[in-house]
């Protein structure tokens, strides 16, 4: 098999054994990239030189005899929200069209010292807001399973990367569904961590109290490697704990016989695409089948998710967006400005597109003096309502399963009303308004040949029992190890290996 | 007519840290622009605020100097506005849950003591500078973004503006006992915004609040706060009304006199759309915190008042007076250690020591005189080896140079001079050389024989002890 069609764990295999170098596994990679990102358009920015002389210095560790971490040698891309030293950082928008970041996230420094090799930074949404990326002020990265459709969104490109091989990981930031919903949609593996267990420093902040980083890999074992990696305490993030569970891998290939498995009762029916219904029922029976208790569960307010979180997000993002001004970096408008507010208001006006901006308005009429109780207060109220739906299905069940996204991939364009792309993230939202980690990971196929994501998620800092179910459910089954066409719609079925 | 001045104020005081409130940058004043500065306070994309420990302690301070409520939790919030000092466009500060609240401060005035209750003290970052540098440009300076800033808000609970300012001292002065603030007005390091309005008792009505910026000395804050309530004493008896507003302070100049005028009035007013810093968690203050906080606490300037009262007997004038800082009335103290009698040190610094310092300039960090080394002095003094004048004329060399008296003494040769038959040939000689003045005051002019002491001082150089001289010229006269 072609190397960028293996998962990270078969390639530290064989760059431990010199089977490869991280030279040509990392060339390998490149050639695809150039191969295939003109069709798939992944990356905002590709980083050949970084990535071969990252490699190089693994290569040159390895034979000095270092002893190096497990994913030394690794290609990963960096969703371009994620800021970085010496590479542009855009967030898919032209107000920071450009952008040089003076320091390094924190995720990023983790990644270089696990020896990672960076190939690039993917597209997005602008600013992380979308479900699609079509939102990008520059281009929409498109779906390898079927290149006229969406890979989902916002992180998109990191998705479409992983899928079409033109990386091994890739990181990701989910804030309502940006990693699980493009990885349910493009085939593949990814996780939403628990609120707290990544660090967000030099994370471009949407929400902040949604916001995490997390992994999109091709199976279970790359997720919870590369979560293992970037997790852990940050002093430079108050929110981030201080000690999260570390050694993921370790319940991996544990029984799962009697693991209390509940199916949250409003995730499916009306809404659900039937196809998604059928295919994740399969998958819980398959759990079942596994040993796992199934039940079914209430979780009676996720139906206030969605109108909750278009009421928090917005209102988070419209004060971490001011910074923004055109003062100190960033677009500043070309035409000549009277005074200082319109300065402001032509810069961000060019800078930042129009779903950017509608939420911006959202957000600052919602904090308006008369207008916070009604909205904000009253969010953050529903927000615990729905914390204890899910505290009180924990005390019952393991683990919670259901379908990470309600509708099969869509085509570009078809979603084109901000509502019905909104409702896109139904499934997702509550898990980031809970703080909770849940995991997409591939369930099957549509009969276009389309994927379909299981969602899986646990109870807070519970990643071990998450990874546990999602790894026994996934060796079970052979849709992780389908590899996408990067064709026409239809030639899905020929490409699983 | 009836009138009441309602006034209360909102000071910020930057506090005494050595790094920012949510960055590592220093604090450190009057650096080159922008020296001073790093991702986090220059708001780049991505960062995150981290909360200074040192600077709630300081916060935790003031309130349990000002007897205020300790909340075990506090909460952060955006304020939000629009302005390019402000590099993220909001502001981290404290809203609905500040860290300190109900408090209060005494203050005396006109021999009486008053209680202003402290509405709140809370936490929050300060901004950058603009730099207008005239033409169409203007330039930001972020070394001050970022600093620790507390809000202290007192209620309306003045009523002039003596009132107002002594409330600035004390409070100024608890802050600089405490060491959480330098208080320098002139730096900035300690604002104050009065609120002000005028109440008709009479019949039931009140002006509208103004709220008075641009305030940079006492003098501007006194001067300030009056025109503002002649102004609504003014309107009050015109029968008109005002409204809520905020005003700027202008300073008199050659041309005319200090006025306030309008900023923005309450149809303007800014809505700041705060909420809750998701960046940052609940502040938790537990008792154990709060315990070592309060362990670490110096004697507060009332408290050490009435101790010196108690212990060395002073009026309460003498101790106000040695008490206006600590480092004041740390150095009498150590004095009076070394000298022991309380009245004659007091004395002596509120004389002498107080006039040199006004003088010079000087912080009591930068005397070179020691406590032990003017003890020595006084000694000297009490034992009758140096004059009163020639005390004097020692501990301004000692000032100016930090030598001990008695290096002082031996080099200019000072000595006391004691030998009577000395003296009466010195006093022969001026008496012989004025016989005028002699005349004058064998026929009763009293006041004349200064000028002969006078004369006999001068002849000695002062170190003829002017008491004997007198005995002697009153026995040669008669």
């Amino acid at each position: 098999m072609d190397l960028c069609h293996r998962t990270a764990h078969e390639l530290a295999e064989m760059l431990q054994s010199r089977e490869i170098s991280a030279l040509g596994l990392c060339e390998a990679v490149l050639a695809r990239v150039e191969q295939v990102d003109p069709k798939v358009r992944a990356y905002m920015t590709t980083t050949p030189d970084l990535a071969r002389a990252q490699a190089k210095a693994v290569d040159e560790k390895r034979a000095a005899g270092e002893d190096l971490p497990t994913l030394a040698g690794i290609p990963l891309a960096i969703k371009d929200n994620m800021v970085t030293v010496g590479i542009p950082t855009t967030c898919s928008s032209k107000i920071l069209e450009g952008f040089m970041s003076p320091y390094d996230a924190t995720v990023v420094q983790r990644v270089r010292d696990a020896g990672c090799v960076t190939v690039g930074k993917t597209n997005l949404d602008e600013f992380a807001m979308g479900s699609s990326t079509e939102n990008s002020a520059f281009f929409a990265s498109r779906n390898p399973w079927d290149l006229e459709r969406a890979p989902g969104g916002s992180s998109g490109g990191s998705a479409a990367a992983v899928a079409a091989g033109e990386t091994i990981l890739a990181l990701g930031s989910d804030t309502g569904g940006s990693i699980r919903q493009p990885a349910s949609f493009c085939g593949i593996v990814g996780i939403k961590p628990t609120y707290g267990m990544v660090s967000r420093y030099g994370l471009v902040a949407f929400a902040s109290s949604l916001d995490q980083i997390g992994p999109l890999t091709k199976d279970v074992r790359d997720a919870a490697l590369l979560l293992d990696t970037i997790s852990g305490h940050d002093p430079m993030d108050s929110t981030s704990v201080p000690e999260p569970p570390s050694n993921l891998t370790a319940t991996l290939g544990q029984d799962i016989r009697g693991l209390r498995v509940g199916v949250p009762k409003e995730f499916l029916g009306e809404g659900t695409d039937p196809e998604v219904e059928t295919a994740v029922k399969a998958a819980i029976s398959q759990l079942e089948g596994l040993g796992a208790v199934i039940g079914e569960v209430s979780t009676p307010h996720v139906g206030y998710g969605l109108p909750t979180y278009y009421i928090i997000a917005p209102c988070e993002a419209s004060a971490n967006l001011a910074r923004y001004d055109g003062i100190r970096y960033g677009h500043r408008t070309a035409e000549r400005a009277g005074d200082i507010i319109e300065l402001y208001e032509r810069s961000r006006g060019e800078g930042f597109g129009p779903e950017v901006q509608r939420r911006i308005m959202i957000g600052t009429y919602a904090l308006s003096a008369g207008y916070y109780d009604a909205y904000y207060l009253k969010a953050q109220r529903v927000r615990t309502l729905l914390k204890r739906d899910f505290e009180r299905a924990f005390e019952q069940y393991d683990v919670l399963a259901w379908p990470t996204s309600p509708c099969l991939p869509f085509r570009f364009g078809e979603k084109a009303d901000p509502l019905s792309m909104y409702l896109a993230d139904v499934c997702t939202i509550p898990v980031n308004l809970v703080g909770i980690p849940a995991i997409s990971l591939p369930c099957g196929f549509s009969k276009a040949g389309l994927p379909i994501g299981l969602q899986i998620g646990a109870s807070y800092f519970d990643e071990a029992t998450m990874l546990r179910v999602a790894y026994a459910y996934e060796q079970s089954t052979d849709f992780h190890r389908a590899r996408a066409p990067l064709g026409a719609p239809g030639d899905a079925k020929g490409a699983a290996a | 007519m009836a009138y009441e001045a309602i006034i209360g104020l909102e000071v910020h005081a930057q506090l005494l840290t050595e790094s920012k409130m949510f960055c590592r940058c220093t604090t450190a004043f009057g650096s080159e622009p922008n020296t001073n500065v790093c991702p986090i306070c220059t708001s780049m994309p991505g960062v995150l605020p981290v909360i200074n420990r040192r600077a709630v302690e300081l916060v935790i301070r003031t309130g349990l100097a000002l007897g205020c409520e300790i909340a075990p939790h506090s909460v952060f919030a955006r304020k939000q506005y629009w302005y390019p000092d402000l590099p993220k466009n909001y502001q981290i500060s404290q809203y609905e849950l500040p860290l300190c609240t109900d408090g209060a401060l005494e203050i005396d005035v006109n021999g009486e003591t008053k209680r202003i209750r402290i509405r709140r003290v809370h936490l929050e970052e300060d901004t950058g500078k603009l730099l207008h540098t005239g033409g169409n440009e203007s330039r930001v300076d972020f070394n001050r973004c970022g600093v620790p800033l507390m809000e202290i808000v007192s209620e309306p609970d003045m009523h002039s503006a003596e009132e107002a300012r002594e409330y600035l001292v004390a409070l100024r002065r608890i802050l600089r006992y405490i060491g959480v603030s330098t208080g320098n007005m002139e730096e900035g390091s300690f604002r104050c915004e009065p609120n002000v309005n005028v109440g008709d008792e009479e019949h039931g009505t009140r002006t509208g609040i103004s709220e008075i910026k641009n305030l940079n000395s006492f003098r501007a804050v006194f001067q300030s706060v009056e025109y503002e309530l002649d102004r609504h004493r003014r309107v009050l008896d015109e029968g008109s009304e005002i409204g809520r507003e905020t005003r700027r302070w202008y300073p008199s100049d050659d041309t005319r006199s200090g006025y306030t005028d309008t900023m923005r009035s309450k149809e303007e007013a800014m809505d700041y759309r705060y909420f809750p810093e998701p960046d940052l968690v609940p502040l938790r203050v537990d008792d154990v915190w709060l315990h070592e906080i309060r362990a670490d606490m110096p004697e507060l300037p009332r408290q050490k008042r009435e101790r010196l009262i108690a212990e060395h007997g002073l009026s309460p004038y003498d101790v106000r007076v040695l008490t206006q800082s600590m480092e004041l009335a740390d150095y009498f103290e150590a004095c009076v250690k070394a000298h022991g009698d309380a009245k004659k040190v007091s004395n002596w610094i509120q004389g002498e020591f107080l006039r040199l310092m006004r003088e010079s300039g000087k912080e009591i960090a930068d005397v070179l005189v020691r406590p032990e080394q003017m003890a020595e002095l006084l000694k000297l003094a009490d034992e009758g080896k140096i004059t009163g004048p020639l005390a004097k004329e020692v501990f301004e060399a000692m000032f100016a140079t930090g030598k001990a008296a008695s290096t002082i003494i031996a080099e200019r040769g000072i000595e006391v001079v004691s030998d009577e038959g000395e003296l009466e040939t010195i006093v022969d000689k001026v008496l012989a050389a004025n016989p005028d003045v002699v005349g004058k005051v064998k026929a009763g002019k009293a006041q004349s024989k200064g000028f002969l002491v006078g004369q006999v001082m001068k002849a000695t150089r002062g170190q003829a002890v002017p008491q004997k001289v007198n005995e002697i010229i009153d026995r040669k006269l008669q």
